[in-house]
């Protein structure tokens, strides 16, 4: 059994709505994505298997895709319209993400075709009603306008601010989405009712910020960027360091307990490197003490000189051994630290191995098995599962119109 | 039927910090009875948000974390001391009455208090319990400790933000705090969603790094069916865009002081349209006509374009460019996207909310609305204990002076 059997999705397929309609299939809901004639804008995105463009071989197609049966629907047509009726007809929930007015203009948005037990998630980069060029937005746009990339990049300011990737903007507005489509689904559960949600791109950039926002929603005050730590008003101290191996590692919060200063000591001796890190003394003062007050540092001489042996130990330690090593070794210590790993570098980690995160897909068509990112969550009872690859253009067209009601003819 | 989503859902809360807080603070605003169980000895302090910076005034103290209020708003705040075996029955006494118990300790913590999902399931045989921490209840790092920029860090999401052959910029804030909590609430709903169609509960296991490597989409496919790895020279240069190749693209100096603005073209003719406003010879440069070319030479295109819109103001630069139709957006800093921008004045995406000791303070709203049950952000985060004899007395029929002598016995 899955979280989500039998409950039908009508995807419009968008590259800004892709990744919650894969949510959304991946736990077992039946989610129909309809594209053009001419296939997905997605399947001209690389990359591509082996670099060769192809519209079925785009990874980005693949990836966005899983567990989705996929169907041709030309709007620009008076078949294609009515076909998109007849599956939005036999549907719980429409996800779709065109700019707001061009549904409207077709004679297929929610007030068309809305019954009273039909659910509607639309996404668009500024809302339905909001200003703003909807079909100007894109990944970048979004976080740079939503406040994301005001909190990063380097201590450098001469040096632009950085947007992350992966299409963080999207996929933040997808999981925004699909929490709504699940909460839509639940009071309809309870009450027998559908209803229509308006995401915003751009209003879920602009909380997804921590306290770019509310630092200023509170206090007033403009967080600063800083080289891979968090924005803050102030400049703090760096928190990533360079390891022997030449990768990089956060030291995260620096020891402030006891036990702390106690481990590192403990970790400095067993490394054999005690000896060449004079102020070792002074992790050997913070670990004697029942309680080291941090309120005193720059106040209290011995204090401020245990603290700062605490970091300095860290980083001492992380120039001495690879990223990897410390990483464990830190972790082992009661230290929260992590490696900086590259997305295939944690992909082939043993933890994640361990856990079962490669997950293989099968493709006939190439006779040969995909290894593709996996769950983000372990449900006891209703497994996350790629039920198949994601489908050749109009793969299931017939089978999806066959099974729906007689009625209007297919749409070609 | 109450024009709230969930408000037929009791949670009881144990989570804290973002990537637990936030995501009953969905749950909340949406109309759930989201009560938080908090430790009267450790007076809260757990969620070091509560007595950290932001703050609205002078005042300092566990009741008045900026934060704190902003990932806790509509939510009920008691105290209960676990170590008491009062304590523990009054809380299985809630957990009987709670739809989902959900949490965000360290793997492991709340069962060694007695509070496992085994523990819980007698009380409440279809509770749902889900669990949320760095790296997942099983692996090898399972007894790791993580906080938001480490599952950044090990997950790859650090190291895919940044500029070329410099150390990576990452997140400068915990982005999977945010994503976590989005995750968690999707988790919650899924297994409610199961349950109100089966009746059956479940206890989910969700591992912020596993999140954290569910966001790098093609990239890792790219890995598995190409063998291209993210970390090889030039890359990443997050600010471009290699998948889909676009060029230009990235994020350009304006006039004034760490002012930026993005720009993107998505095709040849967008090129052409940024030409049309750049008006410069450069801009007409065969090299430049066709996307092959811009993307051979986008050193020099983008060493071309930062001298131009270094001399302009960012928001008429971005006008030009938009009313043109190229892609374009200001990198917003705080003041500008929360008190000057039309978009998110108009959703209603900072509502205010009154809180006990606080005041009046605005905090982050939801990014989406339900056209018949929308959220409701109106009362502040709890103070410590707030709710607590509401909640006991109303909810488990004791009375005022039952709760009196709770206190006095220090269980509560």
């Amino acid at each position: 059994m899955t979280a989500l059997q039998g409950i039908r999705v009508v995807e419009l397929s968008h590259e800004r709505g892709a990744f919650a309609g894969k949510l959304l299939a991946d736990m077992g809901a039946d989610v129909i994505v309809a594209e053009p004639p001419e296939g997905s804008a997605l399947r001209r995105w690389g990359p591509f298997v082996d670099d060769r463009p192809d519209p079925e071989q785009s990874l980005a197609w693949w990836h966005y895709n899983t567990s989705k049966r996929g169907v041709v629907l030309d709007l620009d047509t008076a078949e294609g319209r009515a076909g998109f009726g007849r599956l939005v007809a036999c549907a719980d929930l429409v996800l779709e993400c065109e700019d707001p007015g061009r549904l409207a203009a077709l004679g297929l948005d929610y007030a068309d075709l809305a019954r009273p037990e039909l659910i509607w998630v639309s996404i668009t980069p500024f809302g339905r009603a909001q200003p703003g060029r909807a079909d100007l937005a894109t990944d970048l746009t979004v976080l740079a306008a939503g406040g994301p990339v005001w909190s990063c990049g380097y201590d450098d300011h001469s040096l632009p601010p950085v947007r992350g990737l992966g299409f963080q903007g999207y996929s933040t507005a997808c999981h925004f989405a699909v929490m709504s489509a699940l909460t839509a689904l639940l009071w309809r559960g309870a009450s027998g009712e559908g209803q229509f949600v308006d995401v915003s791109m751009h209003a879920a950039a602009n909380v997804t910020t921590e306290m770019g926002s509310y630092c200023y929603l509170v206090a007033g005050t403009t967080v600063q960027r800083q080289t891979g730590r968090h924005a803050l008003e102030t400049l703090s101290m760096p928190s990533q360091v360079r390891c022997a191996d030449g990768r990089y590692v956060n030291t995260g919060v620096p020891p402030r307990q006891p036990k702390e200063f106690a481990g590192l000591l403990r970790w400095l001796h067993e490394l054999g490197i005690a000896e060449d890190f004079p102020e070792a003394v002074f992790l050997e003062l913070g670990a004697k003490r029942d309680f080291v007050d941090l309120s005193k540092i720059g106040l209290d001489d011995e204090i401020t000189a245990i603290f700062g042996a605490g970091r300095q130990a860290l980083e001492f330690v992380a120039t001495r051994l690879s990223a990897y090593d410390f990483f464990v070794g830190a972790q082992r210590t009661g230290m929260p630290v992590g490696v900086i790993y590259a997305p295939e570098e944690a992909f082939e980690d043993l933890h994640f191995v361990a856990r079962g995160f490669q997950t293989p897909v099968e493709h006939p068509e190439l006779g040969r098995t995909v290894r593709y990112p996996g769950a983000p969550y372990r449900f006891e009872k209703t497994p996350w599962r790629i039920s198949r690859r994601a489908p050749r253009l109009g793969e299931h067209t017939d089978e999806v119109f066959g099974e729906l009601p007689r009625g209007t003819s297919f749409p070609r | 039927m109450s024009a709230n989503a969930l408000s037929h859902l009791r949670i009881c809360d144990f989570t804290g910090q973002l990537a637990g807080a936030g995501a009953t603070k969905w749950l909340a605003a949406l109309g759930a009875e989201v009560i938080r169980i908090e430790d009267p000895v450790k007076q809260g302090t757990w969620d070091i948000l509560r007595m950290m910076p932001p703050f609205v005034d002078e005042r300092r103290g566990v009741d008045f974390g900026g934060g704190f209020n902003n990932h806790n708003v509509e939510k009920l705040g008691i105290t209960l001391n676990l170590r008491t075996e009062k304590g523990r029955e009054l809380l299985y006494e809630i957990v009987k009455r709670s739809d989902v118990v959900a949490e965000n300790f360290a793997a492991g913590v709340l069962a060694k208090m007695g509070l496992s999902y085994e523990r819980m399931k007698q009380l409440r045989a279809d509770v749902i319990y889900v669990s949320n921490c760095g790296f997942g209840h099983t692996g090898p790092y399972a007894s790791f400790k993580t906080w938001g920029p480490i599952v950044q860090a090990v997950s790859g999401l650090t190291f895919t933000s940044g500029l070329p052959e410099r150390e990576p910029a990452g997140w400068g804030y915990s982005f999977m705090d945010h994503t976590g909590a989005y995750v968690m609430a999707t988790a919650i709903l899924m297994a409610l969603l199961h349950r109100q169609r089966t009746g059956e509960g479940q206890w989910v296991d969700l591992s912020c790094t596993d999140a954290g490597l569910t966001l790098h989409g093609p990239a890792l496919l790219d890995w598995t069916v190409n063998g291209r790895p993210t970390r090889r020279p030039g890359s990443p240069h997050s600010n471009r865009s290699e998948y889909p190749a676009l060029a230009p693209h990235g994020i350009y100096p304006a006039a004034g002081d760490d002012e930026w603005l993005a720009i993107a073209c998505r095709s040849d003719a967008e090129w052409r349209a940024l030409g049309g406003v750049v008006k410069e010879p450069w801009v007409r440069e065969a090299r430049f006509a066709a996307l092959a070319g811009r993307l051979a030479a986008q050193d020099a295109l983008d060493a071309q374009l930062a001298r131009w819109t270094r001399g302009r103001e960012k928001a008429a630069a971005v006008a030009a460019l938009s009313a043109a139709g190229v892609p374009a957006a200001p990198v917003a800093k705080p003041a500008e996207r929360v008190d000057h921008d039309p978009a998110t004045a108009g959703f209603g995406l900072w509502p205010t909310v009154r809180h006990s000791k606080m005041g009046e303070v605005r905090v982050d709203g939801l990014p989406v609305h339900f056209s018949k049950t929308d959220w409701q952000i109106e009362r502040g985060g709890p103070c410590l204990g707030e709710h607590t004899e509401q909640v006991l007395t109303s909810l488990l029929g004791l009375s005022q002076g039952d709760v009196a002598k709770l206190r006095a016995e220090g269980v509560v």
